[in-house]
């Protein structure tokens, strides 16, 4: 069995949260889909609602404190990526921009990732196909072609999930772990200063 | 080990009390710091350059000079010189100028100028950041050590026959430092030519400064100047220092608070404990400053920033004072007590002109 990271973002911010509710089915079922492909998962969640100052301060200051550090490690270390916005103003939250406003933009270059969304409402239903996937585009990560959108409505079904809503999981959950289980094991955040040119480079103007 | 204050010039409203200080004031403000530098036993003042409001210090030689006729011991030095938008001929004759007017109590710091409209009032873009900072210093060096220099290159007119002039005094060129709070190729740069590598250490996690200076210490060793423990390293410091450290804390809050630069982010608490920042005791700005030999190593300059963020100018000779009288003193003493015989003092004009005839001794022509 080869050993995986699952890292999971999670930008909701009441307790309990749909958006980490939408999160941990995703994550389960990915976990589950891995083992089935002969890889074993583990998962490392980062609720950003705890890292909210954090991310303030590092706008103002311009470097991550010890506590988004360690989040910031985790996901960009991590074999594959489950992250799930609520949907504020027909957009992902400024809080979830936020974190992937600080990561460094060569850091997420070519993670599998799971989108994943949640609303009040089902109008919102193409926020991850407008507004995530190009923000992931962007990071040269590797969206899953399946992202989850749910609305509220979507948790009334049997079992408290929607039947629909249960099977578009499993499909993304699947995709995600196929992604990820085609691929080397994780890489390790990179050393910043392994290619620093030498000076007689620099000279030359390379 | 050397101990000064450097200052960026910035000219911020006092928030405790809403006054801004005018240009005037703080001007002469800068003389006063510099000379009480000297009066209370420091060794170094920095100076700034900038060329845009808040800013007032877009003509460092002018006021270093100044400085240098009033005092007779401080080194002085800059924090930075902009590497970048100044023409190299221009900084090789202003410096060497002022080497001469202050008996060779001159260094300078080179450093980029992160503001990016800055750079085409100089007729410069700063995506060319880095080659600016390599190509020029490659030309101020050959026109200090050289006397009648050819050049060509990508950013500036080429010279034919061109002698820089005054010659630096007694034929030793200015030490220089090269200041780099995240580029690697500064630290590189300041290896190449085994100058001095000074980190910033005031806006972020001490674990970055100790990053570029284990890299600036390898690459000195590996072109060739000595061991990785005698390469030449500079650090800043922010401290903010009271008898009783709650008052110390209760005092600078609100310039923390209201900081141009990191204000209204994290708490003074929070930024205390992941950057260098310092605010309290003599005792606590003692062990927390020799706490950064545990990471760089030992080191040979130690500047703090203390004029900043709108503090008056009676609160910033008080912090001279006490860093004189309680501070310093005992830094020395035991930074003293823990440097290896084989790891240098910080270069002089003295120490250089000492070191460049016993090579000529060595080497006869």
């Amino acid at each position: 069995m080869t050993a995986r990271t699952l890292a999971v973002v999670s930008a909701g911010l009441s307790t309990p949260s749909s958006t980490r509710l939408l999160a941990d089915r995703l994550t389960a079922a990915t976990v589950a889909a891995l083992r089935e492909r002969g890889d074993d998962a583990t998962v490392e969640v980062v609720e950003l609602r705890t890292h909210a100052r954090d991310l303030a301060d590092h706008l103002v200051t311009g470097f991550a404190n010890g506590s988004l550090r360690a989040a910031i490690d985790t996901v960009v270390g991590a074999d594959g990526l489950v992250a799930v916005t609520p949907v504020f103003s027909a957009s992902y939250s400024g809080l979830f921009k936020t974190f992937f406003d600080v990561l460094d933009k060569d850091s997420l270059t070519g993670t599998p990732v799971l989108l994943g969304a949640t609303a009040g409402t089902a109008r919102h239903s193409l926020v991850v196909e407008h507004a995530m996937r190009p923000l992931f585009a962007y990071l040269r990560a590797i969206p899953a072609p399946t992202g989850v959108f749910a609305a509220s409505e979507d948790w009334a079904g049997a079992g408290g999930v929607d039947a629909e809503l249960a099977r578009r999981i499993d499909r993304a959950a699947g995709e995600l772990a196929d992604l990820v289980a085609g691929r080397p094991s994780a890489k390790r955040p990179v050393d910043p200063f392994a290619d620093v040119p030498s000076f007689e480079e620099l000279l030359r103007g390379q | 080990m050397q101990f000064g204050v450097f200052s960026v010039s910035d000219i911020t409203t006092d928030p405790t009390t809403g006054r801004t200080p005018t240009e005037a004031e703080r001007v002469q403000a800068i003389v006063t710091i510099a000379k009480k530098a000297e009066e209370v036993g420091l060794d170094v003042f920095a100076l700034g350059e900038h060329h845009n409001p808040p800013f007032f210090s877009s003509s460092p030689t002018t006021t270093l000079a100044y400085i240098a006729a009033q005092t007779t011991r401080l080194q002085l030095s800059t924090a930075t010189t902009l590497i970048t938008t100044n023409d190299p001929v221009k900084i090789a004759e202003d410096y060497a100028m002022l080497q001469h007017l202050a008996g060779g109590r001159v260094d300078l710091m080179m450093g980029r100028g992160n503001t990016g409209p800055v750079y085409p009032w100089f007729g410069q873009d700063i995506r060319n950041g880095l080659p600016l900072a390599v190509e020029n210093y490659a030309l101020l060096r050959q026109l200090w050590d050289t006397d009648v220099v050819d050049w060509s290159g990508q950013f500036r007119t080429p010279l034919q026959g061109f002698t820089s002039t005054p010659r630096p005094l007694d034929g030793v060129a200015p030490f220089v430092w090269h200041g780099s709070i995240r580029s690697p190729q500064i630290a590189e740069q300041a290896a190449y030519y085994g100058d001095g590598f000074f980190h910033n250490h005031i806006f972020w996690p001490a674990e970055h400064t100790a990053r570029m200076v284990e890299f600036y210490r390898r690459r000195y060793e590996h072109h060739g100047h000595g061991s990785a423990d005698q390469a030449i390293v500079g650090l800043g410091g922010q401290v903010f220092v009271r008898r009783n450290s709650q008052d110390a804390v209760r005092e600078f809050r609100p310039y923390f608070d209201n900081a141009p630069v990191y204000g209204h982010g994290p708490s003074l608490e929070d930024f205390s404990r992941e950057t260098p920042l310092t605010v309290g005791s003599p005792q606590q700005v003692i062990e927390r400053t020799l706490g950064f030999r545990d990471y760089v190593g030992d080191y040979q300059r130690q500047l703090f920033l203390i004029d900043h963020a709108g503090l008056p100018l009676k609160t910033v000779l008080e912090q001279l004072d006490v860093l004189g009288e309680e501070v310093v003193p005992v830094l020395r003493r035991e930074f003293a007590a823990l440097k290896p015989a084989h790891v240098p003092d910080a270069p002089t004009h003295a120490s250089r002109v000492a070191a460049r005839q016993a090579t000529k001794e060595e080497v006869p022509a």
